[in-house]
């Protein structure tokens, strides 16, 4: 278990491998979106009180549930290139911070998209999840431009950690807190509360959503830190030996 | 392999004395401290000039607008915060010094309050009269305004930190600072509005307090962490 431990971050050993990884999660990855896709648009029935307009969450929840996944994964990696010195993890980590920041985009333009129709609006300042979110994306945004600022990279990889594990405490008070301040400011109750449980129908298609995105965004993320780790290592030794090997013998 | 047995001044003395040190600073350039309350208080005309200057709308939007102005002085007071010390080498002697970081930052961050923090709180009564705010409000004002500025200190000396050695720091370390103070805004903001309203008020105060404490406790680790990384 350690020795594989070990190996997986060593930076050759992890490109080699890497690809692999990343194409058996994308395979079932995609398979369960273009399920979740087919049946969500046109096997579950419309919502008796959304209509059709419903069928955006198939897009929505996966997105904003990867918002949040992919920031507690650049602050874990972040965590563990700090205290382990390892490299592979801040690779990860500055890898995860443009996805996660798609997601978080993603989330958003779906929400206001949805919330045009059902709440009027295409925006809704007193709804807690749309804020928490919106901070979110100014968290990512903050946490790319702290790395773009600094050229040494040894050094971004180390201040960003710092920065993304502050914020995960500060992300947790800010949900709070703006709910706190949602719940002041006596907006309309938004999402009917205590809304009908999901129907079977409509429930299994965004699991396989769920699931199917996870799986993608974990294949991108390899690639990405693949890439990632190619550039980091362009000076070494074993990039150079891989580009001038031969055709089909890396 | 001992060595020599040397007079190490003790961790609350070497506190004190970081602190003493940057108040004395500060009490030499008046500027550093004056910029920011002059700063406030021309945020705070602008709005009116913008907004409307009718009674009804200052009064309803007076506690947002000086909080939000606190927070924008509280930004540019801070990218002074280790600035200096990092030009003229200082920086790295507190670093290479026997006391432990975290407790010499609590001593900067402190003497940084006491220059920017407290001198808002103590100018904002005049702005909030203007601003046709009742007494009891004011004193609501001023005790939120007093924990949120500790808090935006201790979480600002991280982001001045990290930012120290860089050449573009102000913008970014307003990207960095302002969506960690969002908490500490709308929990001010509201309990200055919710005190003007005539309701009750105190649990974001104590919220605030909660904040200030966990901040106290928590951010001079992050601060020291993030001098050191930038120091390399």
């Amino acid at each position: 278990m350690w020795k594989w431990f070990h190996q997986l971050a060593s930076p050759p050993h992890f490109y080699r491998i890497a690809p692999v990884f990343s194409t058996w999660l994308l395979l079932p990855g995609l398979a369960l979106i273009a399920y979740g896709a087919y049946a969500g648009l046109f096997l579950a029935p419309a919502d008796y009180q959304q209509g059709d307009a419903f069928r955006i969450i198939y897009v929505h929840v996966p997105a904003a549930y990867l918002s949040m996944m992919a920031y507690m994964i650049m602050a874990v990696a972040g965590g563990i290139g700090l205290i382990w010195r390892m490299k592979l993890a801040h690779s990860v980590a500055a890898s995860a911070a443009p996805l996660g920041a798609w997601f978080t985009f993603l989330a958003l333009a779906t929400g206001s998209i949805w919330g045009r129709p059902m709440w009027g609006t295409w925006w809704e300042w007193a709804d807690p999840r749309m804020m928490s979110e919106l901070i979110l994306l100014f968290f990512y945004f903050g946490y790319m431009a702290l790395r773009s600022a600094i050229d040494d990279t040894a050094k971004a990889d180390k201040a960003s950690a710092v920065l993304a594990l502050v914020g995960v405490v500060n992300v947790i008070i800010v949900h709070y807190s703006v709910q706190w301040w949602s719940s002041l400011h006596q907006g309309r109750t938004i999402m009917a509360e205590g809304g009908p449980a999901m129907d079977p129908a409509m429930l299994r298609p965004l699991l396989a959503m769920i699931f199917g995105f996870t799986l993608v965004f974990g294949s991108l993320l390899l690639r990405r830190t693949r890439t990632e780790v190619l550039h980091r290592e362009r000076r070494t030794r074993w990039v150079r030996d891989l580009i001038l090997a031969p055709e089909g013998n890396s | 392999m001992s060595a020599p047995q040397r007079d190490v001044p003790g961790m609350l003395d070497s506190l004190f004395a970081v602190a003493r040190r940057d108040l004395l600073l500060a009490w030499k350039r008046p500027g550093d401290v004056l910029n920011p309350l002059f700063f406030f208080a021309m945020v705070c005309t602008l709005f009116p000039l913008a907004v409307g200057p009718s009674a009804e709308q200052l009064t309803f939007s007076g506690p947002g607008v000086l909080w939000v102005a606190a927070l924008l002085a509280m930004l540019i007071a801070l990218n002074s915060l280790f600035l200096s010390d990092f030009d003229d080498g200082s920086l790295e002697q507190l670093l290479v010094s026997p006391q432990p970081l975290p407790l010499l930052a609590i001593g900067k961050t402190a003497a940084h309050w006491l220059t920017s923090g407290l001198p808002l709180v103590l100018v904002s009564p005049i702005v909030a009269i203007t601003y046709r705010m009742p007494g009891s409000v004011v004193v609501v004002l001023m005790l939120t305004l007093t924990l949120g500025t500790m808090s935006l200190s201790l979480l600002g000396s991280i982001g001045a930190a990290l930012t120290v050695g860089l050449h573009r720091g102000t913008a970014l370390l307003s990207l960095l600072i302002l969506p960690l103070s969002m908490p500490v805004l709308i929990i001010g903001a509201n309990t200055v509005s919710l005190a003007a309203g005539n309701e009750t008020y105190s649990a974001g105060v104590w919220a605030l307090a909660a904040y200030a404490v966990g901040a106290l406790s928590l951010a001079p680790f992050a601060t020291a962490a993030a001098l050191r990384i930038s120091n390399e």
